[in-house]
């Protein structure tokens, strides 16, 4: 069964023109999968589409085995899936690293000790234990990205959606967090215009092309 | 809230860190809130000139067990002045009594000079109080110390959201800014500055919306359902309960004193 199968989705922004046209795909557990195709194509509409932050106006979203129509139905996949944002600052809100990271398996109705307990795991498994109490707006831009990594994994997701991992990281860090990422255990799907970054963490991959998937060969 | 007057990138005493050597630093944030507060009030209170002259030497004790750099911090003292300055001077001239001098045809009166130095003097102690005691606070200290002291939940949250995203929106518009600057754009008093500057505002709000839709997005994928947890806790220690009876004790000598010299 696949964790995550898209099929033939369609949709359009209001006033635009359609940027997914029958677009389909399979995630697999264990699989890392990437996503390619022009700026605007539509991959982060995609990846909002798994997690339910936009409707296709045709076509099925199944995850985890069930379809998902409503609100509610995304609301087991956000829990299972977690998404990586472009955007660091989006994702970290809570004035210190240990609330941001807390802020997730709190809202899953974990106690506060458990939560503490899976903050300090989580940023002990990263190396980041010594970010534990620093203000998240003071984080450098490779800092905030780890951070922002483990504040989905203290959600012990299945499957993790990285939109532009790499985006404005030096070398070393994206050094590292390719050997983070490489040790977990999850499915990934990948957005990245980085071809060295793609093929070394998710060769297989899928163009987004006319509003279609098609895989790449190579 | 004297941080919120900084022009500095740090407030004072680098926001109270550890490096802060002094007394006040070491207290459990909510004794400095509570304190700020019961004393600004106490303060506030007293019509004495003896017990206000009093005040403001507390005061200005308080800041030197601070440690904080005096300089700066007199400045900034003395920027709030700025701002009552004109209240002050005109209120000999305007509050009827017996006149001291004459000033282009308006009396100054002993009662009005009277008043203009109190509101002075309270201002001052209050103040230097308020910024010794919460001013030294990294202001998130300060939310999670109001978070603690169950402030409005709302309320804190609405203060940790600006405090996270006050600097980015400013990195935005000075990115914004840049990229005017680098194509030339110089402002003055014309309509194209104006409607330049238009643009700028606007789209800094569009930008802001945006980011705030796709922060509530990040949330919700983390499973958001209404509350935020604030996870810092404090704990008073012997010094805390020092500081408060003592800051108790010099209130309630303040009010000795303004019964004995009314």
């Amino acid at each position: 069964m696949a964790l995550i199968a898209l099929e033939d989705l369609h949709f359009a922004y209001p006033g635009q023109s359609p940027v997914l046209r029958g677009a389909s795909l399979r995630l697999e557990a264990g699989q890392r999968l990437s996503l390619t195709g022009p700026n605007g194509a539509g991959k982060s509409t995609l990846l909002r589409m798994i997690l339910g932050l936009q409707r296709p106006d045709r076509g099925r979203v199944v995850a985890f085995g069930k379809m998902r129509r409503a609100e509610a139905d995304f609301h087991e996949v956000r829990r299972r899936a977690g998404l990586v944002f472009q955007d660091a600052d989006d994702q970290l809100f809570c004035p210190t690293v240990a609330e941001d990271v807390a802020f997730g398996p709190l809202n899953l109705g974990k106690s506060r000790a458990e939560a503490l307990e899976i903050v300090d795991r989580v940023l002990g498994d990263l190396e980041l234990l010594h970010l534990r109490d620093r203000i998240t707006h003071k984080l450098s831009g490779g800092e905030k990205r780890l951070v922002t990594l483990a504040t989905v994994l203290a959600m012990a997701p299945e499957v993790l959606l990285l939109d532009e991992p790499t985006n404005a990281l030096d070398q070393t860090n994206e050094a590292r967090l390719l050997e983070i990422l490489q040790a977990l255990p999850q499915a990934i799907l990948l957005v990245s215009h980085d071809p060295a970054f793609r093929a070394k963490l998710a060769p297989e991959a899928l163009d987004l092309r006319d509003g279609r998937l098609v895989p790449v060969a190579g | 809230m004297a941080h919120v007057l900084s022009q500095g990138p740090e407030g004072l005493a680098g926001h109270g860190g550890p490096s802060g050597a002094g007394w006040i630093v070491p207290l459990d944030p909510r004794v400095r809130i509570l304190g700020a507060c019961v004393y600004g009030i106490a303060v506030a209170a007293l019509s004495g000139l003896v017990a206000l002259s009093v005040a403001l030497a507390l005061s200005l004790g308080l800041l030197a067990l601070s440690r904080l750099p005096l300089r700066p911090t007199l400045r900034r003292m003395a920027m709030m002045d700025g701002f009552i300055f004109f209240m002050l001077a005109l209120l000999p001239f305007t509050v009827p009594g017996d006149p001291v001098f004459t000033l282009w045809g308006f009396a100054a009166s002993w009662q009005g000079l009277g008043q203009a130095v109190e509101i002075a003097l309270t201002a001052n102690a209050v103040i230097l109080a308020l910024m010794v005691l919460v001013g030294t606070l990294e202001p998130v200290t300060l939310g999670h110390a109001l978070y603690r002291l169950r402030c409005p939940e709302r309320l804190v949250h609405l203060l940790m959201f600006t405090l996270r995203y006050i600097e980015v929106l400013r990195e935005e518009y000075l990115r914004l800014r840049a990229a005017m600057k680098l194509r030339g754009f110089r402002p003055g008093s014309n309509w194209h500055s104006y409607r330049s500057f238009g643009y700028l505002l606007g789209m800094i709000l569009v930008r802001a919306i945006e980011r705030s839709e796709r922060i509530l997005e990040a949330m919700k994928c983390r499973g958001f359902s209404g509350r935020i947890v604030l996870l810092r806790e404090f704990a008073l220690s012997r010094r805390d309960w020092v500081f408060g009876a003592a800051l108790l004790g010099a209130v309630a000598g303040l009010f000795v004193l303004e019964r004995t010299w009314p």
